[in-house]
């Protein structure tokens, strides 16, 4: 066991993370610690682009990018920090721009912005261009602009350490976080690093499904390590299907395709969105759009030899505007489905894409233990947080612009936290490493039948086949029977790598845990709440429910002894979640019919 | 040894295999293909050596679902890296029958015909081999940081975006494209003799910054490149343009470095 101490510990090097980097590394000693090398990270796979009321290209402000944000969510957001993240979004893309993030551009040498999905012209009249974009390699550039900055400013990076558990100290005022315990994948050594403040910025959890946009490591560390102690989760029952995947493959295509004119069709060719939102048509938000095609396929309408599928026609574009402005896109679906997007349309269907919820904080990044009080030294950014800025449905775009506007808010306020303790330093709890060497211990020594690829595999096809678009009561009760018994297999599940070096069979079973820990937050969840609303579709209950449902739901793992009750390392799992809910912020803005 | 009588599935040679493995359904329009990886467990082995595996696949499955396969129902200590598996987060490029390639970018069918039913996998030459297919990156991200990959600007900043044209910003694309999977720097020949070398992907990076209007940084950078280790190296063998997953034309920015130095030395 190595020893280590810094005064702010980032965990996780996606936008979030590197985000906050930027701003710790310049006000604190700071360490990075993460699962994969930094420019590896998810958030280089967003396409599309970051929204912002720069108005370079028509009239826009924030407060339209506000409202937009909040009807987009169904409501649920927290309206003070929507407010929040589209004012600081327009610094938030100066900013990136002044690091050197090669945005297009208009003729006059400014930020070009594109039409996406929601985001209108005051208060839903029209379309309106307001994302920042790079091609549609907008993920890329911000990945690759941040960590060359990370590179000018020297941030210390641990590449391939995989953290396992936080530290919390109990004080007289509650628990506080010390740190954070990390696996180094290179020489399967365990490392605790003690922190003044601990920024989580670990990404999601699309792993959970197995048609998803995400990639193989995301898997929802984070959020099954915070979880794990006690901590709450927030509105886990909210997933994003983003609509237009590959189908049968889950690549993403971005919106900004239908931005640039793209249009939906199903089989008979018909462009079926202006039956589901007259106004806005194929720019409707994700879940909408989701919704409908899905309603398009169980109606027959669906295209190809099964007819489950619909088709995105991005014909009329031309060949100039697909190389140019959608190169990456018209690349994916050539090399993967063998169809050209210049000619032919491409058959897509929705993916699993975005956690709307996640590790409950608050606008400065602080992580929540309850409604109201804050487990001080610990803070969370990006997609593994819930502030809540995306609600029920997140736009398009605003996950680029959650991890820098939060990513930013975290790193400083963690830096602030560490330097404001002074000297006084909040000692970690005893046999700190403890935890991790039992789960890894345990995993290495177990003689059990089970296969890691096997329990993961039904736990995607479950997810897929009862939790995804539509949901009914039927449904969540056999994905979370399924995922019980899913979890007792896991209890002896075994790996044939038994090395030090390298031991990514290890990481493979160690992540399974966390799905089906997080699977499972999901599903109970979305059973509770008996209406649909943005993500999430019940067929059983198809309306919003404004007087009982307009709240957060909190996930608590039902462990004895409250917060600092963490598990036994791979010992038997303790499946008792409890469900709390949380009041949901209003501002400006009362609920209405969502339509567009 | 781990089998199904009909099909032969698992490795080829291994008497002592692990235990059987519930192995998926065979998809219609599978076709048997022969995999070969160079394996080395730097805990048992002295010496890389090859394996062989006898998998189902499709002719539309990605050489990283075979290895995937291979992970999960046969060999779990099959290591490698991967995170997106579609080409944009550069963590698995390797030798695919002798070229440098991402295992998620390149199809079965590419590689198969009706003949040739066998892929070679091997790790990426040229940096320390760490475990079957794994490499150390860390002295290809050493190089990288050397060019400073980063915008350098010395006068006072806008207020607003700092402006550039269409035709400035597309002078520089296709530099900007790099996911620093290293497939380019390892399939130089003068990279594998020479280590001190920054190798291409270096150089495109640096290119990506000395070819953006915005940056004052150039001169810095130019006169790290024209180091003895620097640009000059290249041979201009065009490997690195061939390997390159996203298309960049690795050899042409690199010759557009070098008439940078010499132009500005004259």
């Amino acid at each position: 066991m190595q020893f280590h101490r810094y005064d702010v510990v980032i965990v996780g090097a996606g936008g979030a993370g590197m985000r906050a980097a930027i701003e710790s590394s310049q006000r604190a000693r700071t360490a990075v610690l993460t699962k994969l090398y930094p420019t590896r990270s998810h958030t280089g796979a967003a396409q599309g682009g970051m929204c912002a009321a720069l108005a370079n290209v028509e009239d826009d402000n924030w407060e339209w990018h506000t409202f937009d944000t909040v009807k987009g969510g169904d409501y649920l957001v927290d309206q003070d920090a929507a407010e929040i993240m589209c004012k600081e979004a327009i610094d938030a893309v100066l900013d990136l721009e002044k690091m050197g993030l090669p945005f297009n551009r208009t003729p006059e040498g400014r930020i070009d912005q594109r039409r996406f999905g929601g985001h209108t012209r005051n208060h839903g009249e029209a379309a309106v261009r307001r994302a920042c974009y790079a091609a549609d390699r907008t993920g890329h550039m911000i990945l690759q602009t941040l960590y060359q900055n990370c590179v000018k400013l020297g941030v210390e990076f641990f590449n391939e350490f995989y953290v396992l558990d936080i530290l919390l100290t109990e004080t007289d005022t509650g628990p506080v976080c010390t740190g954070a315990v990390a696996y180094e994948l290179a020489t399967g050594e365990i490392h605790v690093f003690h922190g003044k403040s601990v920024v989580f910025a670990t990404g999601g959890a699309g792993k959970v499904f197995k048609t998803t946009s995400n990639a193989h490591s995301l898997t929802g560390d984070g959020m099954g390590v915070v979880f794990r102690k006690g901590l709450p989760l927030e509105d886990m029952e909210f997933y994003q299907f983003h609509p237009t995947g590959l189908a049968g493959l889950g690549i993403l295509l971005t919106e900004g395709a239908r931005g640039e004119g793209a249009i939906l069709r199903n089989a008979s060719g018909e462009r079926f969105m202006e039956r589901y939102a007259p106004t806005i048509k194929d720019l409707a938000p994700r879940d909408i759009v989701a919704r409908s095609m899905v309603m398009e396929v169980l109606e027959g309408r669906g295209a190809g030899p099964n007819k489950d599928y619909v088709l995105l026609d991005c014909t009329h574009l031309g060949a100039e505007v697909l190389e140019t402005k959608l190169p990456d896109i018209t690349e994916f679906a050539r090399t993967y489905l063998g169809v050209d997007p210049v000619t032919e349309p491409v058959p897509v269907f929705p993916t699993a894409h975005y956690a709307m919820g996640g590790i409950s904080t608050n606008v400065r990044g602080e992580v929540l233990r309850n409604n109201t009080d804050v487990v001080p030294g610990l803070y969370a950014a990006g997609e593994c947080a819930c502030v809540s800025v995306h609600g029920s449905n997140r736009l398009g775009t605003n996950s680029l612009l959650d991890i820098n506007v939060f990513g930013r808010r975290a790193g400083i306020a963690a830096a602030e936290h560490a330097l404001s303790t002074g000297d006084v330093l909040v000692p970690e709890p005893e046999n700190a490493a403890g935890f991790v060497e039992g789960m890894v211990g345990n995993l290495l020594a177990s003689t059990g039948g089970e296969r890691v690829a096997e329990i993961r595999t039904e736990l995607q096809a479950t997810m897929d086949a009862n939790a995804a678009v539509y949901r009914t009561e039927a449904t969540l009760k056999q994905a979370l029977q399924d995922i019980r018994l899913l979890r007792e297999r896991y209890a002896r599940a075994a790996v044939q790598d038994k090395g030090k070096r390298y031991n990514t069979d290890l990481l493979e079973a160690i992540e399974l845990g966390f799905l089906l820990e997080l699977a499972e937050v999901m599903v109970v969840g979305a059973l509770a709440r008996t209406e649909s609303r943005g993500g999430h579709a019940r067929e059983d209950y198809p309306t919003r429910d404004d007087t009982n449902w307009m709240r957060h739901t909190m996930a608590y793992k039902g462990v004895a002894g409250g917060v600092m009750d963490g598990l036994d390392g791979g010992g038997p799992v303790d499946s008792e979640i409890r469900l709390d809910y949380k009041p949901v912020v209003q501002t400006r803005y009362q609920p209405m019919e969502r339509k567009y | 040894m781990t089998l199904t009588a009909d099909t032969g599935i698992g490795a080829l040679g291994d008497p002592s295999g692990p235990g059987p493995a519930q192995l998926p359904p065979i998809p219609d329009g599978a076709v048997m293909v022969t995999v070969t990886i160079q394996r080395f467990n730097p805990e048992l082995d002295e010496a890389p050596h090859r394996e062989s595996y006898r998998i189902p696949a499709l002719p539309t499955d990605r050489i990283l679902n075979l290895l995937h396969y291979i992970k999960w129902y046969i060999d779990g200590t099959l290591t490698f890296r991967r995170s997106c598996a579609h080409g944009i987060c550069g963590s698995d490029a390797m030798r695919i029958n002798g070229r440098n390639r991402l295992a998620c970018k390149v199809l079965v069918k590419d590689v198969i015909t009706d003949k040739k039913t066998e892929v070679t996998v091997e790790p990426i030459k040229g940096l320390p081999l760490e475990k079957d297919l794994l490499v150390d990156m860390e002295p290809f991200f050493e190089a990288y940081r050397k060019v400073q990959p980063f915008l350098i600007t010395h006068s006072n900043e806008p207020s607003r975006e700092w402006i550039q044209s269409p035709e400035d910003r597309a002078r520089f694309d296709d530099t900007t494209k790099c996911i620093l999977c290293a497939a380019c720097t390892t399939s130089c020949p003068v990279y594998w003799s020479e280590d001190a070398y920054v190798g291409p992907a270096a150089i495109v990076n640096a290119h990506r910054f000395i070819f953006d209007s915005r940056d004052q940084g150039g001169q810095e950078r130019l006169e790290i490149l024209s180091d003895a280790e620097g640009v000059w190296r290249c041979r201009t063998t065009f490997n690195c343009t061939d390997a390159c997953p996203r298309g960049i034309e690795v050899t042409k920015a690199i010759q557009e470095v070098k008439r940078a130095l010499m132009f500005r030395r004259i």
